[in-house]
């Protein structure tokens, strides 16, 4: 008796992992951060990942269909979810709504889709999200509240939600109230008003090593980091190029003049860097292809995000710099081909 | 390539292990089929052997049907390949398009031969003393005997060695470390037979000229090490060692192997030989004992019938052309979730549409997996570029980019980052979580590329010929304008010529008239 089987190409293995898989990793290594973040900052930043995710998913499904694909294998990769909670850690927890959405819809439709969809966008699609908002709302987008125990007001989840909706902070004083310029904000406006580097560090915005609380936040990013180095779901040459850069080229210039220049510690911990070493400046799509090519681009995005946080008209950077790396990624991996095996 | 690439002292092959890039760390299964002893099968009703098993084309068939064969005689000629020969003495039934066990799964000829059961030998010519025998003539042996190497590239093993022997080869390298899943063929037969091995090394080392034999296999294989070490242990065994090295897919793969024992690269589109190296398996080395000390030619080999989808593993010492259908049964047939039969290791090994495909000298395991095994439901994404498949690459290329280059049919570029190098050895493909069949991909663009370069020398051939036939035409026609403006000059000489002799007449009158006038005379005033 004979029998006979399909037939189909080698390797005849079970796949070892799966997108969705890899993007649920990304998103767990998110969790220590994120509660770091709604524990110093309340419960607000935890509105924005839904609100953000709520559009997020909306606009990819309704590019899905319009282009003609199919609905579940996309919708259940995470991709769009990994997009939009990039995106929230972004904005200031009290952004209104339709804050998330104008973004989304940028991130999801121009960024995204128009591009080819998954795989295929030149741009990160968080960062073009966010800097179309920032750039398009600049005063809802600056709007940030300090760490809990720097303010009067303990917001609730109902004002929290309420304001978020409405636009409208339902305390009296209004906005003012609630609101504080961030570390980064002062610095940049310290310097260039002249008054010193030390001086502007006794705010009590300023904690250790960078600002009250985001240096907490910091660290759980970097935790999950870890974890994804550890699981090989990100290269190690990303966040080392991106963190080695900011604090090899911070550092000559604190040595010299310690009263005008933040110490590299302080580059490190405050604003996006860590997010964007470990999260966004490692997706793949947007970024190079081999080892040294990624090595190139983290320091490029190290680079720049200090020079716009010296010379540019915002107290941050990262997002630019990523966005501007993205565009040198092809030219970057045509130099960086590896030498391949007997070459 | 440096010259210090080139001549690295020899005995440092083997004396410290390196590493190479990428590879994976595999489940093995290896255990499962290993339990048994080696039974040669009884014999089948019926045996289908191939006239294609070598790297190259198709042997030419030496008998013709009806006639009656012997054990051990020649069935089938192909030149610049190995031979091929009756595995039993019976009748030759037809020679038919059956099943050939291809890769390309392909249907061609087979000489089918129903064995009569009297196992009758025909006359084997042994070389009894190899020790003084020359070189050639054991290379001699080898093509007669129709080997080939039984790793699974069954590249004759006559013409490897005459290259090997051309470029002044130092060591040779046995390769016991089959890296692949499941394939423990190898394992069983360095454990059964140690002597037989290094004695075929020897052969072998004296037909290449070569001073040392490495052999390699795996860190696992305590009792394999044993074995070999004491086998080697002759007074003739000088310079054999054995070599340990750590279980990566695809250590054994030879650029790989070839790196792992010396640190070196083979070149690009290169031989192991120009490293003053040259790899053959285990099993192709106790073939040439075999042909050479007893003269028997290759018609059986170790085979290994295994995987989920088999009830009882096992090895098989089963002649060329047994059905797999003939083995299966003997291992108590198929579990019931059995879903594909391939043949060689589930990373690298082909596919085969049914189990009434033969053995041949290539096949080294028949693997019948289950729907969990190769799950191959799962959706295809696009890729999302995570570089996976470029950190396991052991060929150091950028899977994600020949993929595009190759769907989107840029030859050139993908020519120039790699294409070629590619060993599809299929880890990109495992790892890839977009579940991108890469391989398969990779498979299709080298084919195009080989359609195109054949394309374009046909191209570059006829172009050759049009301008050869322009350049013709073109100076038939100068010729002829040439001989033309001879022609004409000719004439034109001809008729100055003719001018020339009237005006010289001429001019021979006048002066004639002139002295007749000054002597008063009239030219006919002479008489
Ligand atoms: S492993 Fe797959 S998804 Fe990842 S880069 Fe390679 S081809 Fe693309
Ligand atoms: S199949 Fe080719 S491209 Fe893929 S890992 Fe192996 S050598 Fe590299």
């Amino acid at each position: 008796m004979t029998r006979s089987f399909p037939t189909s190409g080698a390797p005849h293995v079970a796949p070892q992992t799966n997108v969705a898989r890899v993007m649920l990793q990304v998103l767990l290594a998110l969790v220590p951060g994120v509660l770091t973040y709604a524990w110093f900052f309340g419960p607000g930043v935890l509105v924005q990942i839904a609100l953000a995710i709520f559009f997020a998913l909306l606009f990819e499904a309704v590019m899905l269909r319009w282009r003609g694909r199919e609905l579940k294998p996309f919708i259940n990769d995470y991709s769009a979810v990994l997009t939009a909670v990039l995106f929230a850690l972004c904005i200031p927890p009290l952004a209104p709504w339709w804050i998330s959405c104008v973004a989304m819809l940028f991130a999801m439709v121009f960024a995204k889709h128009l591009y080819g969809g998954l795989g295929q966008n030149v741009f990160n699609p968080a960062m073009v999200g966010y800097v179309v908002v920032l750039i398009s709302f600049p005063q809802a987008m600056t709007a940030w509240m300090p760490p809990l125990s720097l303010s009067e007001i303990d917001l609730g989840l109902g004002a929290i939600l309420a304001t978020i909706f409405t636009g409208q902070v339902p305390v009296e004083g209004s906005w003012d109230a609630v609101t504080q310029a961030t570390p980064l904000d002062l610095l940049k406006t310290g310097i260039e008003s002249g008054r010193l580097v030390p001086e502007l560090r006794a705010s009590p915005v300023f904690g250790y090593f960078g600002g009250k609380g985001w240096e907490w936040v910091a660290g759980g990013y970097a935790l999950g980091g870890f974890y994804l180095l550890y699981q090989r779901v990100i290269s190690w040459q990303v966040p080392t190029a991106v963190i080695l850069s900011v604090i090899v080229l911070s550092l000559p210039a604190w040595l010299i003049d310690p009263a005008n220049n933040p110490d590299p510690l302080q580059h490190v911990f405050s604003g996006a860097i860590l997010l964007t070493a470990f999260y966004i400046a490692t997706d793949p799509v947007s970024g190079c292809v081999s080892n040294r090519g990624r090595l190139v681009f983290g320091a490029g995005v190290g680079l720049l995000t200090l020079v716009i946080r010296r010379w540019g008209g915002y107290p941050d950077g990262a997002a630019f710099a990523v966005l501007l790396m993205n565009m040198a990624a092809p030219l970057i991996d045509r130099y960086t081909r590896p030498r391949m095996y007997g070459e | 390539m440096t010259l210090a690439r080139q001549k690295k002292p020899l005995h440092e092959v083997g004396a410290r292990i390196h590493s190479f890039h990428g590879g994976l760390r595999l489940r093995h299964h290896k255990k499962i089929s290993c339990g048994d002893p080696v039974e040669q099968p009884p014999l089948p009703e019926l045996l289908s052997v191939p006239l294609t098993q070598h790297a190259g084309n198709a042997a030419a068939p030496l008998v013709s049907a009806g006639e009656t064969v012997l054990k051990g005689q020649p069935i089938g000629r192909c030149q610049p390949c190995a031979q091929i020969h009756s595995p039993v003495s019976g009748v030759v039934e037809a020679i038919e398009d059956r099943p050939m066990t291809h890769p390309s799964g392909k249907m061609g000829p087979c000489v089918v031969i129903r064995p009569d059961g009297r196992e009758q030998w025909t006359g084997l010519k042994p070389i009894s003393d190899w020790k003084t025998a020359s070189p050639e003539s054991l290379i001699m042996q080898m093509q007669d005997c129709g080997l080939a190497g039984l790793g699974g590239a069954v590249f004759p093993t006559h013409r490897k060695a005459r290259d090997g022997r051309d470029r002044r080869i130092h060591t040779l390298v046995l390769n016991g470390a089959e890296c692949e899943p499941w394939i423990s063929c190898d394992e069983m037969l360095m454990r059964e037979q140690p002597d037989k091995i290094v004695l075929g090394a020897r052969i072998l080392r004296r037909a290449l000229g070569a001073s040392r034999v490495v052999i390699a296999i795996e860190d696992q294989m305590g009792a394999v090490e044993a074995a070999l070490s004491h086998a080697a242990e002759c007074a003739e065994c000088q310079n054999i060692s054995v070599v340990k090295v750590p279980k990566i897919y695809p250590e054994g793969g030879e650029r790989q192997l070839i790196q792992v024992l010396t640190g070196l690269e083979v070149p690009l589109g290169g031989r192991p030989s120009q490293l003053g190296m040259l790899c053959q398996n285990v099993a192709t080395a106790a073939a040439v004992a075999d042909a050479v000390v007893e003269g028997k030619p290759l018609i059986e080999r170790y085979i290994t019938v295994t995987g989920h989808g088999i009830s009882h593993p096992r090895n098989f010492r089963a002649l060329v052309g047994t059905s797999f259908s003939h083995l299966v049964e003997l291992c108590g047939g198929y579990t019931k979730d059995v879903a594909r039969l391939v043949v060689g290791g589930p990373m690298m090994g082909f596919p085969v549409a049914s189990d009434a495909s033969p053995v041949v000298k290539a096949s080294n395991c028949v693997l019948a997996l289950t729907a969990d095994d190769i799950s191959d439901s799962q959706v295809e994404m696009p890729c999302i570029r995570c570089g996976e498949c470029a950190r396991v690459c052991p060929a150091s290329l950028l899977p994600q980019q020949l993929f595009l280059q190759v769907r989107n049919e840029l030859w050139n570029q993908a020519a120039e980052w790699g294409l070629a190098a590619c060993i599809e050895c299929g880890c990109c493909d495992v790892v890839c979580p977009s579940h991108i069949p890469l391989v398969e991909w990779f498979r299709f663009g080298k084919g195009e590329r080989r359609k195109l370069a054949m394309e374009a020398e046909a191209s570059e051939l006829a172009r050759k010929r049009f301008e050869n036939r322009e350049a013709r035409l073109a100076r038939l026609k100068l010729e002829r304008a040439e001989k033309m403006q001879r022609r004409k000059q000719m004439l034109k000489d001809k008729a100055s010529q003719q001018d020339r002799i009237q005006a010289s007449i001429e001019r021979a009158r006048s002066r004639a008239a002139r002295q007749a006038a000054s002597t008063g005379k009239g030219p006919g005033d002479d008489a």
